[in-house]
């Protein structure tokens, strides 16, 4: 047991040390260090950018284009990027659907669509919550009939992440309703330019557009875009589930969540002097740091033990969306805090790269002040959104207490 | 890097598994912990036999040269027995800080013993008021013709009833809380003017209040450099500290396990009791808490030896904080879920959780190390503005 990277590991973090450097666009970087709104470009940009390096889905197996990274080296890279200020790459097809895909799809369906979304050409949303199904997802009614080459699918999908950019669409459908619940839902691909959808914009409480409404008014879809079985869906679903969680520690994101935290507690004065040297601020900026110092491990042996027994992740991958989920949320609440009352503006505007701050605004909001308060309210939905922490912690108590 | 423990280590866990399970099971442990000596003196020779003892020395003093991860793989089981031997006290505080800081001679004379099971070394560094402060040292040592002589009280030595030499901080100048003029003596037991007040601790083990009054001691008694021996000692606290967070880690294994078994089994309302869901939260909540101790104590047992004081400081008193509210937690939960009988002497979680909190008191709680982790993050160099 030991905390060393080897010196292949090593030279690998200088490979994407220097990728970074060289190749992260300089405006791209400046969004995310500063919290900015990130548009579509900018994230299919960065996709492109690492397609073409080779990295555009790392975890991926060779012969899907991936590079086989293993769990340290996937480690190496998101610490770097986090830090570099890379964007995150949006997970809907590269961790969700891509996995299913490659575990369930037909041959001919793998061809169709992976190579699309390594590349960055395709952008995928997903298709699950309904407004009658959020917890209890295995209820949803959207229903799909089969009506010769097609199914025609009709109901709403909510809570959609990002759909208005997406291309296509992974559906948990209603195709049967004689036996349990889960057993009579399937997996469907949909494009989002079939006649009959329709997407409608979900403002959220920090007043961005990041969610939708999605609307199916008998909708056509191809019956060849159908994932495996029939009625076999909620098994994929789960699958889907796992991976998703497995991305969801978040640690490089807290990584540098936390690095801001100290600029912001060094800027910020108290009584005349840096905040960070009020013990009782900087104690909680500390309880933060173990916390996180800890997941960085427990993330690693989860991962590790993933890999070793060369099995899909199991339900441990719910602690680590608790936690992760939770200290993201309580570093943007102390980042917030740490601005005292200069947390208190809403400037939308602030939010876009070209923004300039009127002559009267004070110098340091260009600097940070204007998106963290929005982000607070933001990730108030970490502990909502895939598998509120509640969910988490009945499938603990089922699936690993045995309770 | 790799974050398993290798088929050495797990062997060994088995064979302590075996030797709780056979000899030192909960009903002989609680006789134990009643008897005159506090623990069981088959049990120490066992150790030796089994290379416990020399664990962490060096081949050529009689040890094994394993690492701090092989100490966390034994503490952890030390933790899941509630064993009662003085194995931190001299194998992994007294011997280790032997190892790291003692002349040639010294380590060639007194290791081995420790290895053979024949020799017990106790840490006598705090006293009474000061808390956790290892610099809190009021007890004097005066250089004069016949050598140092050395007056004072030392407070809560642990294992010292046992112990056949202390290993002894004093001062010979300065102010009370100074970090220079601190010296670490070996002092015998049976040293002329040494005097002990013995008593058992809350968790079962044995401790002694030492008086010291005119307690000579020659030069070559003199463990690392004279009035400069606290960054000595602070090192050797902190290997403590790992081995009690692996301690810590066993023992919130197996209260959890105890736990999620009475919430099988117990029945109430008729149902057990792992049928409510407020119950299977907490219990949820406590594996969670489990396994991030666990990270945290495995950042313990590879830090604890590091050579660099500021980067070993930091790691153990952040694992030592996070271990420390973690088992707080799990050990106040754990008694709460059992109910009634999780206060009763005669179930082994009022054990546990004794032992939780005894160690959590000591070389420093979670508020005290959480304050020193806190502390380190002032001076802490942030970096490129990101």
């Amino acid at each position: 047991m030991n905390l060393n990277y080897t010196a292949a590991e090593e030279s690998f973090r200088a490979e994407v040390r220097a990728f970074l450097a060289a190749e992260l666009p300089a405006d791209i970087r400046s969004k995310v260090r500063l919290g900015r709104r990130l548009h579509k470009d900018d994230l299919v940009r960065w996709q492109k950018i690492l397609y073409r390096r080779g990295w555009g889905a790392g975890m991926w197996p060779r012969r899907y284009g991936g590079a086989d990274w293993s769990v340290v080296e996937q480690h190496i890279f998101d610490e770097e990027g986090a830090a570099a200020g890379a964007p995150p790459q949006i997970p809907f097809a590269l961790r969700m659907v891509a996995p299913v895909l490659m575990n369930f799809a037909t041959a001919a369906q793998q061809n169709c669509f992976l190579p699309r979304i390594i590349s960055g050409q395709d952008w995928w949303c997903q298709g699950y919550s309904e407004p009658g199904s959020g917890s209890d997802l295995a209820s949803l009614r959207t229903s799909a009939v089969r009506e010769g080459a097609h199914y025609r699918v009709n109901g709403q999908k909510a809570w959609n992440t990002l759909g208005q950019y997406a291309d296509w669409i992974f559906c948990l459908v209603r195709t049967s309703s004689d036996a349990r619940p889960q057993q009579g839902i399937s997996f469907l691909l949909i494009d989002m330019k079939s006649p009959g959808i329709t997407v409608r914009p979900i403002v959220t409480i920090e007043g961005e557009h990041e969610i939708n409404d999605i609307f199916f008014d008998n909708v056509q879809v191809p019956v060849e875009n159908l994932v495996g079985e029939e009625n076999k869906g909620w098994t994929y679903a789960k699958f889907l589930l796992l991976h998703e969680r497995t991305n969801n520690a978040g640690i490089g994101n807290c990584k540098r969540a936390l690095k801001r935290l100290k600029e912001i507690a060094t800027h910020q004065l108290h009584n005349g002097r840096p905040l960070i040297e009020d013990s009782r601020f900087r104690d909680r900026i500390a309880q933060l740091e173990l916390e996180l110092m800890a997941l960085e491990i427990t993330n690693l042996r989860v991962l590790s033990a993933v890999s070793t027994e060369s099995r899909a992740p199991g339900p441990e991958v719910s602690l680590l969306k608790i936690k992760g989920s939770e200290i993201i949320q309580q570093l943007a609440e102390l980042q917030m805090h740490a601005l005292g009352h200069d947390a208190l503006p809403y400037l939308r505007e602030a939010l876009e790269a070209d923004w300039v701050p009127a002559p009267l605004l004070a110098d340091h909001y260009a600097t940070f002040a204007p998106p963290l308060t929005g982000q607070y309210f933001n990730y108030r939905k970490t502990t909502i959104y895939a598998g509120s922490t509640e969910i988490q912690k009945n499938i603990i108590s089922k699936l690993i207490l045995g309770l | 890097m790799d974050l398993r423990l290798t088929e050495e280590q797990l062997a060994l866990q088995e064979t302590l598994r075996r030797f709780i399970a056979k000899d030192y099971d909960f009903e002989r442990r609680r006789s134990l912990a009643l008897s005159p000596l506090g623990y069981s003196a088959e049990a120490w020779a066992q150790y030796a036999e089994l290379g416990l003892l020399g664990l962490p020395y060096p081949e050529e003093f009689g040890g094994l040269g394993g690492s701090g991860v092989d100490i966390m793989a034994v503490m952890e089981l030390v933790g899941q027995g509630l064993l009662l031997e003085p194995y931190v006290s001299t194998v992994v505080l007294c011997g280790g800080l032997l190892r790291d800081a003692a002349a040639h001679a010294i380590k060639e004379a007194l290791l081995p013993q420790i290895a053979a099971g024949k020799l017990q070394i106790a840490l006598a560094a705090y006293e009474a008021a000061g808390r956790y402060e290892l610099a809190h040292v009021a007890s004097t040592a005066v250089r004069d013709a016949n050598g140092w002589r050395l007056t004072g009280r030392k407070s809560v030595v642990l294992d010292a009833p046992s112990a056949d030499y202390f290993l002894l901080s004093a001062r010979s100048s300065g102010n009370r809380t100074d970090v220079e003029g601190i010296s670490l003596y070996l002092v015998r037991r049976d040293a002329p003017g040494l005097t002990l007040q013995a008593y058992p601790t809350h968790s079962g083990g044995r401790a002694a209040d030492l008086h010291l009054q005119d307690v000579y001691i020659d030069d070559d008694a003199v463990i690392g450099a004279p009035e400069r021996a606290l960054p000595v000692i602070e090192r050797a606290v902190d290997q403590g500290i790992a081995a009690l967070c692996a301690e810590a880690m066993g023992i919130v294994t197996a209260l959890n396990a105890a736990t999620l078994n009475y919430l099988k089994t117990r029945k109430q309302f008729g149902t057990v009791l792992g049928s409510f869901q407020a119950l299977q939260h907490r219990m949820a909540d406590m594996f969670i808490a489990a396994e991030q101790a666990r990270s945290m104590a495995i950042i313990a047992a590879i830090q604890a030896n590091s050579d660099d004081p500021a980067t070993r400081r930091r790691a153990l008193s952040g694992a030592k904080a996070y271990i420390g509210q973690a088992a707080r937690f799990v050990g106040q939960q754990a008694v709460q879920l059992h109910g009634a009988m999780g206060v009763v002497d005669e179930l082994n979680v009022s054990h546990y959780f004794k032992r939780l909190t005894m160690i959590d008191m000591t070389f420093g709680d979670a508020d005290h190390h959480l304050a020193r982790f806190s502390d380190a993050l002032r001076i802490e160099p942030i970096g490129a503005a990101s």
